[in-house]
């Protein structure tokens, strides 16, 4: 199985150091949910673990190898990322883009093999895109889209997808609708999905394991059940929130009520 | 080894598919009549701007004198394949290197903007061009054809410098490209001012984007940029196809974007100081025929590169068609043609992207 895990892993933009010698392991054939507040370093480890952004210290592994020595046309068939918010060129159609995620896949020679095709109309059936297949993607809804998006990812047939907040900027049945995929595509064939997510809930109902960082560190690392309380809520997002069981699935359900107290700051109600 | 061409079962399967053990290949299916028809509109147009003139030559005559068949008149030989037939060739390759280095330029840059013209590099080109020919003076001229990437190759690298690593805004890319261009132009127009009258005519001639008095002796020059670089970019079409996503999703496909991007700017770049060296600066053509192309056969770069090149060619041919009769005998350059054109074009897509 492939497991991605982070050794001392430092991360930085120029001068700003974001994630300082991190240690986290993903578990592999999961669905992992990374939170935590807006700067805390999510999207940045995301970039970190599918080799976008070089490591200043340390490194990420997969299955034991370092990231960013693999020849980059052999990660990138075991191991799947989609950037936030990605553009389409204008008029490209969704079987095109889906087609592109066959790249690792095709040499100068072999362009459009048989492989090619057929993975290309699974990942397009597996998303439900077969029948938007030739209408361009800028012509379709959010949520579609990023269907079409993740289905590209899915073409590329890696045993690891990591998404970079695949849910923004959708309204909440474009959000459900993504979010389903992803467990369906978890559980039906297995791939290990890593995701950046903003909403809580989200996470803690579409995601077995949950890593919570604040800060460029990790606070938690676990099961949603097991590490989702009003206390970790207080120190990684600064809220005072109820969790309660979610009433049909038991999964913690968060319910923020205000902002923690804090010494500095904020003396109005 | 058994070729299949496998136009798939469904109606409406959008690619042709070629497969055999060796190779497989997909092209969208409007790609091939479209090519055909446009390769054919270019030649009618090269027949029958070489058949115009002082002294007309009829259309089949001038396939005839082309193709070394006998016509009854001993002059089309000299007036067909000595004058004008070197011109048409220029015109054409001119026009085919700058369609394919629009279209990687724009593919590149994600930008519906970008053109070896308005972005300034065949300024640049231009540039070290007329100063080899007016300051340097006596340059052999298979020197000029080098010199001429060599500035353009610099105006690119300043415009990556300036304007494309800190963030790809469309606008700015456009704006330090006209900056750099506008200052290549002036130090251009200084050099023009100040030299020998013999030399700065030689340098206008070309200067002036024109394929007028063009020979063999431009033609031959010209061909191993397009027979080294034009296949190159359609090898690099994948790529393209791949950056044209955004480069984090191009890194993230396993593309070595560093290294890809940056052959493909060479390619583009290549392919436009050529033509400068060529015909001057002809402006425009490398901005629209991406364009046409791309609503012809869509944005696929396996298809469209070549379509871009094809299309590019036919303008360039039918402008200086345009530019030779519209006032004949007096002849307007072909770069005044495809300008007048092209400018209202820019402007259009210049307020389709700012609404964009």
């Amino acid at each position: 199985m492939s497991t991605l895990t982070t050794q001392n892993l430092t991360l930085a933009y120029d001068q700003a150091t974001i994630i300082d010698g991190m240690d986290v392991t993903i578990p592999s054939g999961q669905i992992t949910a990374l939170v935590g507040p807006n700067g805390c370093g999510k999207s940045t480890l995301l970039r970190g673990l599918a080799r976008l952004l070089a490591p200043r210290g340390g490194a990420a592994y997969l299955d034991g190898k370092a990231i960013h020595h693999l020849p980059t046309r052999e990660l990138a068939k075991q191991l799947g990322i989609l950037p936030q918010s990605p553009v389409a060129p204008e008029g490209l159609t969704v079987r095109e883009l889906v087609a592109q995620g066959r790249y690792p896949h095709q040499s100068w020679f072999q362009q459009w093999a048989a492989d090619d095709e057929s993975a290309v109309n699974k990942a397009l059936a597996l998303t439900g895109m077969l029948e938007f297949a030739d209408r361009p993607v800028d012509a379709l809804s959010g949520g579609q889209r990023q269907r079409a998006w993740i289905a590209m990812t899915l073409a590329q047939e890696t045993a690891v997808i990591l998404l970079d907040e695949p849910t923004t900027f959708l309204d909440l049945s474009h959000q459900i609708e993504v979010l389903q995929l992803l467990e369906r595509l978890n559980r039906a064939q297995g791939r290990t999905i890593v995701m950046v997510v903003h909403d809580l809930n989200h996470a803690t109902r579409h995601a077995s394991h949950v890593v919570a960082l604040k800060a460029g560190a990790v606070a938690a690392s676990g099961p949603p059940a097991d590490i989702v309380t009003p206390a970790l809520l207080r120190a990684v997002f600064n809220v005072e929130a109820d969790v309660v069981p979610d009433p049909r699935t038991g999964v913690p359900l968060c319910i923020a009520y205000g902002l923690a107290e804090t010494p500095d700051e904020y003396d109005e109600t | 080894m058994s070729a299949e061409i496998a136009p798939s079962s469904r109606a409406a399967y959008p690619w042709i598919t070629l497969r055999t053990r060796l190779l497989s290949l997909r092209v969208d299916r409007r790609v091939p009549p479209v090519l055909a028809l446009a390769l054919l509109a270019t030649l009618a147009a090269m027949v029958v701007n070489i058949g115009v003139g002082e002294y007309p030559v009829p259309p089949l005559d001038v396939v005839r004198t082309v193709l070394g068949l006998p016509t009854g008149n001993e002059d089309y030989s000299f007036i067909v394949n000595t004058l004008r037939l070197p011109r048409m060739l220029v015109a054409a390759l001119v026009g085919l290197a700058l369609g394919v280095s629009g279209a990687i330029m724009q593919g590149l840059t994600r930008n519906p903007l970008a053109d070896p013209g308005i972005l300034g590099i065949s300024a640049g080109a231009g540039l070290v061009a007329v100063t080899l020919i007016v300051v340097v003076r006596n340059v052999p001229a298979g020197i000029i054809p080098l010199a001429a990437f060599g500035g353009a190759v610099t105006i690119a690298a300043l415009i990556y410098l300036l304007a494309w690593r800190g963030g790809d805004s469309p606008i700015r890319l456009i704006l330090v490209g006209i900056g750099l261009g506008a200052i290549c132009g002036a130090l251009t127009t200084l050099i023009i001012t100040f030299g020998d009258i013999y030399d700065v005519q030689r340098a206008l001639i070309w200067l002036t984007g024109s394929v007028y008095g063009r020979s063999w002796t431009e033609f031959w020059p010209l061909v191993p940029w397009i027979v080294v670089f034009v296949p190159l970019a359609l090898l690099l079409a994948r790529d393209l196809n791949a950056l044209n996503l955004g480069e984090d999703v191009a890194r993230g496909l396993g593309s070595p974007v560093a290294r890809r991007r940056g052959l493909l700017l060479l390619t583009a770049v290549a392919l436009a100081a050529a033509t400068v060296a060529a015909a001057g600066t002809i402006g425009f053509v490398g901005l629209m025929a991406p364009h046409i192309a791309r609503r012809l056969v869509g944005p696929d770069h396996n298809g469209l590169l070549f379509t871009a090149g094809v299309i590019g060619a036919l303008i360039v041919v039918a402008a200086d068609l345009v530019g030779r009769t519209i006032f004949a005998p007096i002849e307007l350059p072909v770069g005044l043609v495809t300008a007048v054109v092209g400018a209202p074009f820019f402007i259009y897509l210049l307020w389709r992207t700012r609404r964009g």
